[in-house]
């Protein structure tokens, strides 16, 4: 177990030293810092003095082990943009990346898998296959387009729901939520539901696919000529039987709806830190992208780190195949 | 973004008796082995589901449409018709028949619009498909052969790309490399690359063990024949399956980086960008974002389809 964990460990780090690579790349493909800052009528020596003040005749190697170590304590140094610290602005956009992250993983779970369980049980009524086909369909098209068929049916045409921003929201320390109030909630409505539909429809083939599985094998057989009732069968044992992969599918996909929340902030304007990150992107403001690329890594390893043990810890027989393989 | 991965560690036998390789060595051993009969089982299982032909169908229309757009399509695709802004589809109040599908905002013909897209979404999609699949292709087949520090060195490197959200990892190629459209496909074929990697691998270590494979280094085969003639050809399945795939992924991904400004720039009649630009139109004219919206669902849908079919004929296996 401790050999399993410490090499998953090592694997991240792994992972975070190349995300900060490319990080640094950023710096030296995208422009020359020392020409933005001094303008045009600085002289020779203005530069030197410039790139040796800001460590830029360091060897390469030296440079990039300053940032990561800058990148550790989360300094990323200032917005090219808007001249504010990077780690103020992210921290101050985070809360609402992932309010609205959780709320669609929070989405895609409760409507998802009763949808995968019932295409699975009742597999040839036309409720299930009016459900898979729009599960086809709904992996076929852009999420933009579905924000904006939203925003278009449900902010334009009905104007139930804004379609915009989010809404009034209440401070709590340094997190701000709009969970609180009744416009943030009625702004979060859109934007989750067009985050949530994919990881919904993945969710949901998912689970039909492993009910459909599970139901073929003996056990179930068995239980029911224990005679089980159908819900306890159906439930207790077949459900329970496919949940352990589903949470491992949605963990490792809830970093991906964070990364995703990228085009669902832009459609909706949502001040998260996606829309920073495109903002920054047509900017060419570096320091943001940057600390975003990292930062969301982070995100995205650390769940991964947790899904992998987590899925250890659940399933039995990861243990005995490694302790007979192994040795 | 789809991310679909045929299995890995099935590779198609189409023929036991007599395996690909040997009729490559002497065809005129087995007639029978000769590409029609192949085809025409493969015709026979592919046919059977509708959807793959219904799939198969539209991508050809699409493909024909692409090639002739200069003949089919009515305008010029950057021509504006300033008089004519915003003009309904021609069956709605306003609409004329001189723009079928109405115009955009600059007074584009959409339909011509349209038609032009098509050309540079499969163009797209051939492109990094083609690119991600060649450079995949070889990266797995050394892994499979060579083994050792070569395939340990290639392997954790696709474990790391696999390792972020796609979307994010071609933002960020695109962010370094610049916006356009030739930089946002170089980003889409390295975000597909370690599916073709990882399947070419497994296939190959899947088909090394098996006795044809001794048989050809025996009659002496150096190693490239190994890889490329003998290996490779058993191999194709898995990766066809997910070539076909990678396209809707591609025209997706294509998509979104227009979407977002980060791929084609203006006025390329791409159909993400057309979505873009049409944004702030919406409560007036619908139409300006219904129509790019549909021709990338169709499009999609038809390579889904036909990836599906594609799965179940080849890959016998994967079938639920």
């Amino acid at each position: 177990m401790l050999a399993f964990i410490i090499r998953r460990v090592m694997q991240s780090a792994a992972v975070m030293l190349t995300v900060a690579f490319v990080a640094f790349g950023l710096f030296n493909f995208v422009g020359d810092p020392v020409a933005s800052m001094l303008g045009q009528d600085a002289t020779p020596d203005d530069r030197a003095r410039l790139r040796a003040d800001l460590g830029l005749d360091d060897p390469f190697y030296k440079q990039f082990a300053s940032f990561v170590g800058n990148a550790v304590k989360g300094e990323f140094g200032l917005s090219l943009r808007q001249g504010r610290k990077v780690s103020t602005l992210l921290k101050e956009r985070m809360p609402a990346t992932l309010e609205l992250s959780f709320t669609a993983a929070i989405l895609a779970l409760v409507l998802g898998i009763p949808m995968g369980v019932y295409t699975a049980l009742r597999r040839n009524s036309w409720f299930s296959q009016v459900l898979l086909t729009i599960s086809l369909v709904g992996v076929s098209l852009p999420t933009f387009l579905i924000g904006i068929y939203l925003i278009l049916i449900f902010a334009v045409l009905l104007g139930w729901l804004p379609s915009f921003g989010r809404g009034d929201v209440t401070a709590l320390g340094w997190w701000t939520t709009g969970y609180l109030t009744q416009s943030g909630l009625k702004a979060i409505i859109l934007p989750s539901i067009t985050l949530s539909l994919f990881v919904m429809t993945l969710v949901m083939r998912l689970v039909r696919s492993e009910m459909l599985e599970v139901l073929r094998t003996d056990y179930i057989k068995f239980a029911r000529a224990r005679g089980l009732t159908d819900r306890s069968v159906h439930f207790g044992h077949a459900l329970m039987n496919t949940l352990v992969p589903v949470i491992t599918i949605v963990g490792l996909q809830l970093g991906g709806i964070i990364a995703f929340a990228i085009i669902t902030e832009t459609v909706f304007q949502w001040p998260g830190m996606g829309l920073l990150f495109i903002q920054a992107v047509q900017f060419a403001d570096i320091p943001v992208m940057a600390a975003y690329l990292c930062l969301i890594a982070l995100i995205f390893v650390i769940i991964n780190l947790i899904v992998d043990l987590l899925y250890y810890a659940v399933d039995p027989r990861l243990r005995i195949d490694r302790a007979t393989t192994g040795h | 973004m789809v991310e679909r991965t045929a299995a890995p560690e099935a590779p198609p036998e189409s023929d036991p008796v007599m395996p690909r390789a040997l009729a490559d060595i002497a065809p005129e051993l087995d007639p029978a082995l000769a590409a029609p009969s192949s085809l025409r089982e493969f015709w026979g299982d592919f046919s059977q589901n509708r959807g793959a032909v219904a799939g198969l169908a539209m991508v050809i229309a699409l493909v024909l449409v692409a090639i002739f757009a200069d003949w089919i399509a009515p305008h010029s695709p950057i021509e504006q018709f300033r008089e004519a802004t915003l003009t309904p589809p021609s069956w709605h109040e306003g609409g004329t028949t001189k723009f079928l599908l109405g115009t955009d905002a600059l007074g584009r013909d959409i339909l011509s619009r349209l038609i032009h897209g098509s050309r540079l979404s499969l163009f797209i999609g051939f492109i990094s498909v083609t690119l991600s699949l060649a450079l995949g292709v070889v990266l797995g087949l050394l892994a499979g052969f060579l083994r050792g520090i070569t395939e340990i060195f290639i392997m954790r490197l696709m474990d790391v790309m696999l390792a972020l959200p796609s979307l994010l990892l071609a933002i960020a190629v695109v962010a370094i490399l610049g916006p356009g459209l030739i930089n946002a496909m170089y980003a889409i074929a390295i975000v597909l690359l370690p599916h073709y990697v990882r399947l070419a691998r497994a296939a190959v270590i899947g088909e090394t063990g098996k006795e044809y494979v001794a048989a050809a280094r025996i009659a002496g085969a150096g190693p490239l024949r190994l890889m490329f003639n003998t290996v490779l050809p058993n191999c194709t399945a898995p990766l066809i399956v997910q070539a076909t795939l990678g396209f809707s992924t591609a025209i997706l991904d294509a998509a979104a980086l227009g979407f977002l400004g980060l791929g084609a720039q203006p006025p390329t009649p791409e159909w993400g960008s057309m979505l873009a630009d049409a944004l702030e139109f919406i409560q007036r004219a619908s139409w300006v974002v219904t129509w790019p919206g549909l021709a990338i669902l169709i499009t999609v849908l038809a390579f889904n389809l036909m990836g599906d079919g594609l799965r179940d004929a080849l890959d016998p296996k994967l079938k639920r």
